[in-house]
């Protein structure tokens, strides 16, 4: 069980240093800290969707991953854990495994939102003792940030380029958690990298542990992609819940509950601005394009404080 | 003891597949191999096998919850048709090259389009170079014994590759036939315990699947299923031997039908093979030299093996239920031809391209191919070596 950020950063660690994930990369962060929920004594079986995650953490002949891994394609982490997931079952059935296996699928956005998504709500509606963790940083950042259906409105990528005729993507960004609440699994979370990261932390237990199937859905900001400096991740992180573009809550059970309440609700320049992503909408003329931004933003909180009953 | 039974290829298949008890097997269905899952679900419902049955959302998740399993150490199958197959393809060489031996119950049937649900061999021929197994089946009794063997073959430790057994949809499928089939305690037998030496489950280590190899192993890990595809040929023998010993019926990589003395023979594979057996009785009745060449196994191909049984003919019709669409021939014909090439006297080959989409193949079709043999024969050369049978102008 949790007690205290102290304990769960003297855990051992299950993905090694020496990957070659960039500096500043929010899905590592994710993902090691996800990795926090496990039990010591508890062994797991974790999956990959192709991403920079995967290339990045087993390039052939090495692996950063202490526990048992597979990566199958882009598309499948979810059917892939199902079926590991399968075997486990009739395994210690059959009294082939003693030992306490959980299983964990990673995705980014374009392996969770887009590509993935059959695989991923399949293998949710099964119901398998599963955790399904999209690492989200809103566009398909291994490619080469392309944008994907969880790429925020205007965000400037390489497939919604900015120009002349174009203020970048022109759709808002579809919103995956609330989807997973509608499958009616046990556990559907979301949260980022908040404070001393009990929220993560506390999140990632719970989903790895309520039986059946969880997803988790992490904001893992890439410097990159978003354009800003590496160094500056927490404080992104911060304004996205600050501003209420990213709200952090969990459904259990069909219960929704919000976890956090600015008692100051930012706007959403402060989250845009530092982000070269969104460059664009600061140019003089453009003032319309925040406000939309803002709407949009707004309209979404409001919505989800009447699923919590706030 | 035998049992003697009437029942359709899908059902054989089935009853294959309970008596091996399989840990995992997910699947999707698609017209004409749903009657496969159908019947296994069932067996799981009433108690009948301690299998893991995944009703996965599409074919694309059945094969990548199939690598899933087999990865984490569970005897995997499942069963699929067509455009089941073209689903899966992507996944199909994934679980070739992790090396894990899953069992497929492939109901050949037409790719689309036009959409068609009946039996050609475009599903499993555009896989030939996947990296699969290919062992077909002319008959449900070979459907089902094929299946039987299927796994002593994938899970040798020198194979470990994934298998695919081939029979034609609704042909074999959906028709009774009577059929022996094997006591379960025969079967369990002969199939054994799932063994594996690595795996996800192993909590004594850890194991990681399915690497980003860069361009300095890629091609290793190629050579190593190469490798092991070579190695299947000799491992498939010894398996129809030992099942030869159990069931009294004898398998080879191909079977031969009064080819020792052929002038004119064809070259065909699944269920037409029956019906071109046919033919060659008929033309025998009339004195005529013909005879026939039925492939069983097509991956690996046995290039020498077929060289060597069809190097004494003059004129050799290759039968292909696909085309590939090269403008000079469908993929078996491909294949024998280039078996063929390192003979000094080589048969003249024609190929037919026939029973498309279920195309009814019948008795005269294939005497009319036997016809066009002769012709070939007594003039010395082959006018035109891409035909199609039975198709309108």
């Amino acid at each position: 069980m949790y007690t205290s950020l102290k304990d769960t950063m003297n855990k051992k660690e299950r993905l090694a240093g020496g990957h070659r994930m960039c500096a500043g990369c929010g899905g590592t962060v994710a993902v090691r800290n996800v990795l926090r929920g496990l039990h010591d004594e508890d062994h797991a079986v974790i999956g990959s969707a192709t991403s920079c995650l995967e290339v990045s953490t087993f390039m052939y002949p090495y692996t950063a991953w202490q526990d048992s891994f597979i990566h199958n394609a882009f598309e499948n982490a979810a059917a892939t854990i199902s079926g590991v997931e399968a075997a486990y079952n009739v395994m210690k059935r059959k009294g082939k495994i003693d030992d306490t296996y959980k299983f964990i699928a990673f995705g980014g956005d374009g392996g969770t939102y887009d590509i993935g998504f059959q695989s991923l709500s399949g293998a949710m509606e099964r119901n398998h003792d599963m955790v399904y963790v999209c690492y989200d940083n809103g566009a398909y950042m291994n490619t080469g940030i392309q944008r994907s259906s969880a790429t925020p409105r205007f965000a400037d990528t390489t497939t919604t380029p900015v120009g002349s005729d174009s203020n970048g993507k022109l759709q808002g960004r579809k919103d995956l958690t609330q989807v997973m609440a509608a499958h009616h699994i046990p556990y559907v979370a979301q949260t980022t990298f908040i404070k001393n990261f009990s929220d993560l932390h506390k999140k990632a237990e719970k989903a790895i542990y309520t039986p059946g199937a969880a997803f988790l859905n992490v904001m893992a900001p890439c410097p990159r992609g978003w354009r800003y400096p590496a160094q500056d991740l927490m404080k992104i992180c911060n304004l996205a819940v600050e501003t209420c573009y990213w709200p952090l809550f969990e459904v259990e059970n069909g219960k929704w509950t919000l976890n956090y309440k600015p008692k100051n609700k930012l706007p959403i320049e402060d989250f845009i601005k530092p982000q070269g992503r969104f460059k664009h909408l600061f140019k003089k003329g453009n003032e319309d394009l925040i406000a939309q931004f803002q709407q949009e933003v707004d309209e979404r909180w409001e919505q989800l404080l009447r699923l919590c009953e706030e | 003891m035998a049992i003697r039974e009437r029942l359709s290829g899908n059902e054989a298949v089935a009853i294959a597949m309970r008596q091996i008890n399989p840990d995992v097997m997910p699947a999707f269905p698609i017209t004409p191999s749903t009657e496969i899952p159908q019947y296994f679900s069932s067996f799981v419902a009433n108690g009948k096998v301690d299998t893991e049955f995944v009703p996965v959302e599409s074919e694309h998740s059945a094969m990548s919850a199939a690598i899933g399993a087999s990865a984490a150490g569970a005897r995997t199958l499942t069963a699929t048709s067509s455009c089941g197959m073209a689903l899966m393809w992507e996944e199909l060489y994934v679980a070739a090259s992790n090396r894990l031996p899953i069992a497929l119950a492939l109901v050949n049937r037409a790719l689309s389009g036009p959409i068609n649900i009946n039996a050609d061999h475009s599903d499993s021929m555009g896989a030939r170079d996947s990296g699969w197994i290919q062992i077909y089946s002319e008959n449900n009794q070979e459907a089902y014994d094929n299946f039987v063997q299927a796994f002593r073959i994938a899970e040798h430790k020198d194979v470990q590759l994934p298998i695919m057994i081939c029979q034609d949809g609704f042909i074999t499928s959906h028709a009774v036939e009577n059929i022996n089939l094997l006591e379960d305690e025969e079967v369990k037998n002969f199939v054994g315990e799932h063994d594996p030496e690595n795996f996800l489950l192993n909590s004594k280590t850890s194991m990681a699947v399915g690497a980003y190899a860069t361009p300095a192993f890629y091609m290793e890990a190629k050579k190593a299923q190469s490798e092991a595809m070579k190695n299947a040929k000799q491992v498939i023998l010894d398996v129809a031997k030992e099942f030869k010993a159990l069931s009294g019926r004898e398998y080879g990589l191909f079977e031969t039908y009064k080819l020792e003395d052929a002038e004119c023979a064809i070259v065909i594979i699944n269920s037409a093979a029956g019906t071109a057996k046919d033919a060659v009785d008929n033309l025998r009745a009339q004195g005529k030299k013909v005879g026939l060449l039925k492939i069983r196994v097509f991956r690996p191909f046995p290039a020498e093996e077929i060289a060597e049984a069809l190097k004494h003919c003059k004129a050799v019709a290759v039968m292909d239920r696909s085309d590939s669409f090269n403008a000079h021939g469908g993929p078996v014909c491909a294949e024998v031809k280039s078996a063929l090439y390192g003979l000094d006297k080589k048969p003249l080959v024609v190929n037919y391209i026939y029973g498309l989409g279920g195309r009814d193949v019948k008795v005269e079709n294939i005497e009319e191919v036997y016809a066009a043999l002769e012709e070939i024969a007594a003039a010395g050369k082959v006018e035109d070596d891409y035909r199609y049978l039975s198709v309108r102008a």
